[in-house]
């Protein structure tokens, strides 16, 4: 008589386990399989499909009725197994029924992760692994209303999408920053949100479930951060935990999961696991592939044949209609690794590959995805790739090929061919004023013929043209790229970022095509900057692309505790400051105080944690954040002027606090340092700042571009105002326009050489209107800048980033 | 519950492409956060001249130093590009969304 093999579970695995042996085996062994379900096996993979209804279950059954009779395999159908012997080798389903074996295949898949919070037991909160939970949600999707998806990784988005199909309103709630972190990196994870958000579902990422809420049934979702979403259905999709009870119940080995060899088999030699409950050189998988693997293993181990599992390396995609996207592999950055990066701003497509050590080790594609099984066969086989590195990210069809030369397909292009999309300019037309009117430059071609004139994106084709025309002749010079991660250099960036309305720094990657997947040091901060200038109103400051001491208020020192400088309006300060000062030195033990050269006072040597403390202290004696840390408003130095001084003619420290107040927590490219001195003599010294006020007899003189730091230099007048008010009016709108022009952390006097003193002038001094409407956008953007960053931390604002997260007394620690 | 492993918080408690600090005796050790939510902890010290990696910017895998740009790699503390050093690394074990740390760390050294 066969052999019996019990199989407990009728999943996918143990489906396609059975479909090896009697392939290699037919009539081994006498099959008998348990399902919990109350149903033949179909294919789990196209929940989705029939969830938004572009398949139906008949569809989706992979082993029918006849199937089983064919094969003599006797099936249980709802019936769940409630126990097994092991010593009298038996298993015992709920409603008694007996099976014995001599070989049992364990197969019970996994079960839903449920948060454990108030409310998850209500009816209308459902998970999402079998047909059962497909039927509860197309019920409750009958009824239309609002839909909440707890998850954002594979399973959640299926959902959602699927409801969404069925005319749900769906909110997706994610605990990280980006949609399926473990699959994606966070450039596809914000292309994946942005096509999700235009088909209309909602994405919350970052969010914490608190509760469900409802009234003998769901009503809605609360958030720890107070919001609450309605909804009638609520979707738990946070994840698998392998269903390993059983198992340990009888008493074999297991850990997350029931623990498995290279055979499958468990500590019991008689039993094997399979498929999702199975811990294998502590892996655990939730994709079909690796489950496909394992089934062919224990086929063949059952069969009498010699075969191991090694584990899996896995490969993902999206099964929502119209989405593409494919990873695969491990694509996390880390210190041996490189990435190649493509990306195609029209196309919406991005690729990117992980390499280490001239072999592919992550794949992550967004948009177009159909090289992705090519690149994952290389992958999986290890192959050496620096052969074909250079043409490698453009995938199958240009394998083996010579490496394209950009500049030879852009001469291949007909005399007719659009170059120039935003202006219909065509190649003939920028070769012919090449030509004819000998132009060298970017710039110039620009001016004749508006190519590249527009939103930009054509600039390094046009350059190409120029290249093809003038060959050596052209030296594309000047365009120095802002750092590894683009060709562009900063001028451009800042203009596409107006001309394209890029208001997120991923959206702007994506755009620009940015050939690294998250930036770098480098250009994080100077896009971050970039966006807080052009977008006050609706962009959120990234402040983990911040360098520390715009991060925390204050400026790091060499042995890592922090200097605070509290302003000190024009220089001007009363006893009840310098008290308070005295007495945070005092009470914080303080080392060192010192007069800086902006006329303030500087605590040097605070400890971090204690900064909130210092600055409430600050704080409650009217003191605000001086910024000595910011690429910002530092000071405005005065001296004492008609107030005080015999030869003063105006009322330069008015002035001076005047500014300040108008002026103070605005970012500008680099430090802004300022000073208003009463009369020529001019003991502020305003002739080598950033801008600078020397008062005369008739009004102001308005100078600006000096520097006394790296570079020492005297100041130029820009112009002279008769009031005070104009004096404002100038200064802040020449403030604006360096805003808008500067590069990140160029100072004034660079960008001033930079543009030319001339259309500076012609910007602010010649034309009123223009005048006014900077003044005007300086002051908009103040609305939500002027938030003393110091009295927000004061208050509780981000107070991780001061206290440890656990402290260890010396004394422990020393045992 | 684990002999050879200490509780050292949460992991939601450490912000994204951030870091927390946890202070011994021995001197800090910097627990980070990458933008995949992967946590890595080194102790807190740049092998240039000492500075606190903890408040450096986190790109990736690697945080850049405040004090000096060094780029240091959180999964091993090695110094990335042209400069040579390491910074020390510190074992540890998440699980359930919180972060332990070896207890052997803070023997380390110690007389």
């Amino acid at each position: 008589m066969a052999p019996k093999l019990v199989v407990i579970g009728n999943g996918m695995a143990p489906g396609r386990m059975l479909e090896h042996l009697f392939e290699l085996a037919p009539g081994s062994h006498d099959v008998t399989i348990f399902n919990a379900e109350p149903r033949v096996n179909y294919n789990r993979l196209m929940l989705s499909p029939v969830l938004s209804g572009e398949k139906t279950y008949e569809d989706i059954i992979t082993h029918g009725d006849d199937w089983y009779a064919q094969n003599s395999v006797t099936l249980h159908k709802g019936k769940k197994i409630a126990k097994i012997d092991r010593a009298a080798k038996t298993v015992t389903a709920e409603d008694g029924t007996e099976a014995a074996y001599d070989k049992l295949v364990i197969a019970t898949g996994s079960s839903p992760f449920i948060i454990p919070i108030p409310g998850k037991d209500l009816p209308g909160v459902v998970t999402y692994r079998d047909l059962d939970d497909v039927e509860k949600m197309l019920a409750a999707a009958q009824l239309g209303g609002s839909a909440v998806v707890i998850g954002g990784g594979l399973l959640g988005l299926e959902a959602a999408a699927g409801l969404h199909a069925r005319g749900m309103d769906v909110t997706i709630l994610h605990l990280m920053p980006t949609l399926m972190e473990r699959q994606l990196d966070p450039a596809a994870a914000h292309l994946l949100q942005q096509a999700i958000e235009k088909r209309g579902m909602k994405v919350r990422l970052k969010a914490n479930t608190h509760a469900i809420v409802g009234d003998g049934k769901v009503e809605g979702v609360q958030l720890d951060d107070g919001t609450l979403l309605p909804a009638s259905l609520v979707v738990m999709a946070v994840g698998i935990r392998p269903a390993s009870a059983l198992a340990k119940d009888a008493g074999i080995e297991v850990n997350r999961g029931i623990l498995a060899n290279d055979q499958l088999m468990t500590s019991d030699p008689d039993v094997f696991a399979l498929g999702e409950c199975v811990e294998h050189r502590t892996g655990i998988y939730g994709l079909v592939a690796p489950l496909y693997e394992m089934a062919r293993t224990i086929a063949e181990v059952l069969a009498g044949q010699a075969a191991a599992y090694s584990g899996s390396v896995m490969s993902t995609k999206l099964k929502v209609t119209g989405i593409d996207l494919y990873s695969g592999g491990d694509f996390a950055e880390a210190q041996d690794r490189e990435e190649i990066v493509l990306r195609d701003a029209s196309r919406g497509v991005y690729k990117r590959l992980v390499i280490k050590d001239n072999k592919i080790i992550g794949i992550v594609m967004y948009g177009d995805t159909s090289d992705g099984p090519w690149f994952f066969d290389k992958l999986k086989k290890g192959e050496d790739i620096s052969e074909q590195r250079e043409m490698l990210i453009f995938g199958q069809a240009y394998a083996g090929g010579t490496p394209l030369d950009p500049t030879a397909a852009v001469a291949a292009l007909p005399p007719d061919a659009e170059i120039c999309g935003c202006n219909g300019i065509c190649k003939s037309k920028i070769t012919d004023a090449i030509t004819a009117k000998k132009l060298t430059t970017i710039d110039e071609v620009r001016a004749h013929t508006k190519a590249s004139a527009s939103c930009g994106s054509c600039t390094g084709l046009v350059e190409k043209i120029l290249v093809l025309s003038l060959g050596d002749r052209y030296s594309p010079n000047a365009i120095q790229p802002m750092c590894t991660c683009t060709d562009l250099g900063h001028g451009e960036v800042r203009r596409l970022i107006v001309a394209k309305g890029l208001k997120n720094i991923q959206e702007l990657m994506q755009q620009l095509e940015w050939k690294t997947s998250c930036g770098c040091a480098k250009c994080r901060p100077a896009l971050n900057y970039y966006m807080v200038s052009n977008w006050p109103a609706e962009y959120v400051d990234d402040n983990q692309s911040r360098f520390i001491n715009e991060r925390v208020h204050a400026n790091i020192q060499k042995d890592g505790t922090f200097s605070v400088v509290p302003r000190m309006w024009g220089g001007m300060t009363s006893a009840k400051e310098l008290r308070a000062i005295a007495d945070v030195a005092d009470k914080f033990a303080i080392p060192a105080v010192k007069v800086t050269g902006g006329q303030r006072i500087d605590l040097l040597g605070v400890k971090k944690e204690d900064l909130p403390a210092v600055w409430s202290d600050l704080n409650a004696a009217g003191m605000v954040s001086g910024a000595a840390y910011a690429k910002g408003l530092r000071t405005v130095k005065t001296c004492v002027g008609t107030d005080w001084c015999r030869f003063g003619t105006q009322d330069s420290t008015g002035l001076g606090i005047k500014l300040e107040k108008f002026m103070w927590g605005s970012w500008t490219p680099a430090k802004l340092k300022m000073a208003v001195s009463g009369c020529p003599r001019n003991c502020a010294e305003a002739t080598c700042k950033d801008i600078g006020v020397i008062c005369v007899d008739s009004g102001y003189d308005i100078h600006f571009a000096g520097a006394a730091g790296l570079d020492i230099k005297g100041t130029q007048v820009l112009t002279h105002v008769n009031t005070e008010e104009g004096a404002l009016e100038m200064i802040v709108a020449l403030t604006q326009l360096y805003r808008e022009q500067g590069y990140y952390l160029e100072r004034i006097y660079k960008w001033a050489a930079r543009v030319g003193i001339e259309s500076i002038r012609q910007n602010i001094v010649g034309d009123a209107a223009k005048r006014k409407a900077f003044f005007e956008k300086f002051a908009f953007s103040q609305k939500f800048a002027q938030i003393d960053p110091w009295r927000l931390r004061a208050s509780g604002h981000e107070a991780h980033e001061f206290m440890p997260m656990r402290a260890f007394p010396k004394r422990i620690a020393a045992e | 519950m684990y002999p050879d492993w200490i509780d050292i918080g949460l992991v939601r408690d450490v912000p994204f492409r951030g870091s927390r600090v946890v202070t011994t005796g021995k001197g800090d050790i910097a627990v980070f956060k990458a933008h995949d939510g992967q946590i890595f902890a080194l102790w807190d010290r740049c092998p240039h001249k000492g500075g606190p990696l903890s408040q450096g910017i986190v790109i990736g895998h690697s945080v850049t130093c405040p004090l000096h740009n060094w780029v240091v790699a959180l999964d091993t503390g090695e110094v990335k590009g042209p400069d040579k050093g390491c910074a020390r690394k510190v074992a540890l074990l998440i699980e359930d969304g919180r972060i332990y740390m070896a207890a052997a760390a803070l023997q380390w050294n110690a007389a």
